[in-house]
């Protein structure tokens, strides 16, 4: 437990602290200054966004202050939560009712006690086999064949992003890396820094910069301005966190490059089930930046690569 | 069951200003569990209005459309709004009539006799109208028995009652909305999807609208409000 606050954790959310202070002094100065009308919501926005940031790095923080068992909690409640929002906006039947109550209330907490036992064989195919296979099996037993495929594989669907996707955030700190032994809750950090800075400055980078939109009917907010820019420096930034991971400079840089890349493909993704559903966030949960899942679609597809590239690249 | 009843009139009559600490303790619980189960928010599209006596009026698709109006509503609201429900089940010795009596404070009326005939109805009517007269606002769910949370069934023609005898109350029209996927009827485990309740204008009977036309009205009026995604 004790060996979770290193110095080196320290610095990383004595980092994140000095970029909250400076955005929201930004944003302060910009409440002030803003005077048109159409400026005056995007302010608004942009401060509620920096108020939830401080809000959810100190919950961050308390769980990884925590040790192992604090982080696996809070992400096993942010799948549960993000589970609950991709459901609500994915129409299913009244015969999937007791599957669905076996996702939230069976799936899910397995899916985390593995993680949290460090049984990495089952956590691996738990889901994609297990639950994948029980899924269409107990609502066949309802006796209701419409749209059967369809409504199985929205179930499928919100348990492999909002459940598998995110459990390999926590399944980190299962990794056995030699020289880095107890210091995995580094690891975790940096993917969600990394991640989140990417948006973040993808945002800036787009609302600032942005011209050239890439998929207009999937995300209008989305520029190659904002892309490539947020990209490049969340890259950068990544690749200045060297110290905190097993990685060399050159490697932090090519892997958050990667786990970069996979975010963006999240957020366009998880945009796109959003317009096919005709809303514009899957949630309300936390204020200016819409549900949970609507925070965490580019950790979706980031998590379990970056899992993968530390699990194959350096156990 | 309900013909040992006969005395709904003077039992109709609200619990009083402090219902007891237990029931107040439970009434905080149910208020939290049913917002932590249903992640209800209300969006109030006519506005709330803290002086105003109302009926609620919503389309019913599970059993927890009640709890979550109640729950839903600003404290000082809750505390003078009322539920309406059916005596033949929650007028039952035990857990029920305590939650129903004390906890949520509901006018309990004769549904089996309501249907019968002429007099039970009149019964059932006058018992909301006492309610009413006492200065409480009401929730009630005119379509009768639990639909499919998507289809609002024919109004009854009690709510046209009260819109004649009381035309100062003001009719306030709720959608629920993923209810019926929380918990649908026929199951006892609800699955935790986040609903949905909006609140809309008050309408009111026109000087010579007619039964039918002003049930349909306000059927309308419910359905109107879940149009918005």
């Amino acid at each position: 437990m004790s060996r979770s606050w290193d110095p080196e954790i320290l610095g990383l959310l004595g980092g994140i602290v000095v970029l909250l202070i400076l955005g929201s002094a930004v944003g302060w100065v910009l409440a002030r200054r803003v005077s048109d009308e159409s400026g005056r919501p995007v302010v608004a926005n942009l401060n509620d966004r920096i108020r939830a940031w401080w809000l959810m790095v100190a919950v961050f923080s308390v769980a990884l202050a925590t040790g192992g068992i604090g982080s696996v909690i809070l992400f096993g409640l942010l799948s549960f939560v993000a589970l609950r929002e991709f459901i609500t906006l994915t129409p299913t039947h009244r015969a999937d009712h007791r599957t669905l109550f076996w996702a939230f209330f069976v799936f899910v907490p397995v899916q985390y006690l593995l993680v949290a036992v460090h049984w990495y064989g089952l956590f691996a195919i738990f889901i994609p086999v297990y639950a994948f296979l029980f899924v269409p099996f107990r609502s066949v037993l309802a006796g209701d064949t419409d749209d059967f495929l369809a409504r199985t594989a929205k179930i499928q669907w919100g348990l492999m992003i909002a459940v598998y996707c995110v459990s390999h955030a926590p399944a980190l700190l299962m990794l056995r890396i030699p020289g880095y032994e107890g210091q995995n809750a580094k690891l975790l950090l940096y993917l969600i820094v990394v991640v989140q800075l990417s948006d973040v400055l993808q945002y800036v980078f787009g609302k600032t910069l942005g011209r050239h939109r890439i998929a207009p009917r999937v995300s209008p907010n989305k520029t190659w301005e904002g892309a490539v820019g947020g990209i490049a420096a969340a890259t950068l930034i990544g690749a200045l966190l060297w110290w905190a991971t097993p990685f060399t400079p050159w490697e932090s840089a090519g892997v958050a490059l990667l786990i970069n890349l996979a975010g963006f493909a999240g957020g366009l993704s998880m945009s796109a089930i959003k317009r096919d559903r005709g809303i514009k966030d899957f949630g309300s949960l936390i204020q200016g930046h819409g549900g949970v899942l609507d925070r965490i679609d580019s950790l979706c597809f980031a998590a379990p690569l970056f899992f993968h590239l530390v699990r194959y690249g350096y156990t | 069951m309900s013909a040992d009843a006969p005395q709904a009139g003077p039992e109709a009559v609200p619990v009083g200003p402090d219902p007891g600490l237990s029931a107040r303790a439970a009434r905080a619980f149910l208020v939290g569990l049913t917002r932590l189960v249903t992640g209800a928010r209300a969006r109030w599209v006519g506005g709330v209005s803290a002086e105003a006596q109302r009926v609620y009026f919503a389309n019913h698709s599970s059993h927890l459309d009640t709890l979550v109006i109640w729950s839903s509503l600003p404290a000082g609201l809750r505390a003078r709004t009322r539920p309406v429900a059916a005596a033949d089940y929650w007028d039952q010795a035990g857990l029920r009539c305590w939650l129903a009596r004390r906890v949520l404070n509901a006018v309990l009326v004769d549904r089996a006799a309501a249907q019968e005939g002429l007099r039970g109805s009149r019964e059932a009517l006058r018992c909301l109208l006492t309610a009413l007269d006492l200065g409480d606002s009401l929730v009630l769910f005119p379509d009768g028995t639990r639909g499919d949370g998507v289809n609002v069934g024919e109004l009854k023609p009690g709510m046209y009652s009260i819109a004649r005898e009381r035309p100062e109350v003001e009719l306030v029209p709720v959608y629920l909305q993923n209810l019926s996927r929380i918990l649908p009827k026929g199951e006892y485990l609800p699955v935790p999807l986040l609903a949905k309740m909006t609140v809309g204008a008050p309408i009111r009977l026109e000087p010579g609208e007619g039964r039918r036309a002003f049930l349909e009205r306000a059927r309308q009026a419910i359905l109107s409000l879940g149009g918005e995604p």
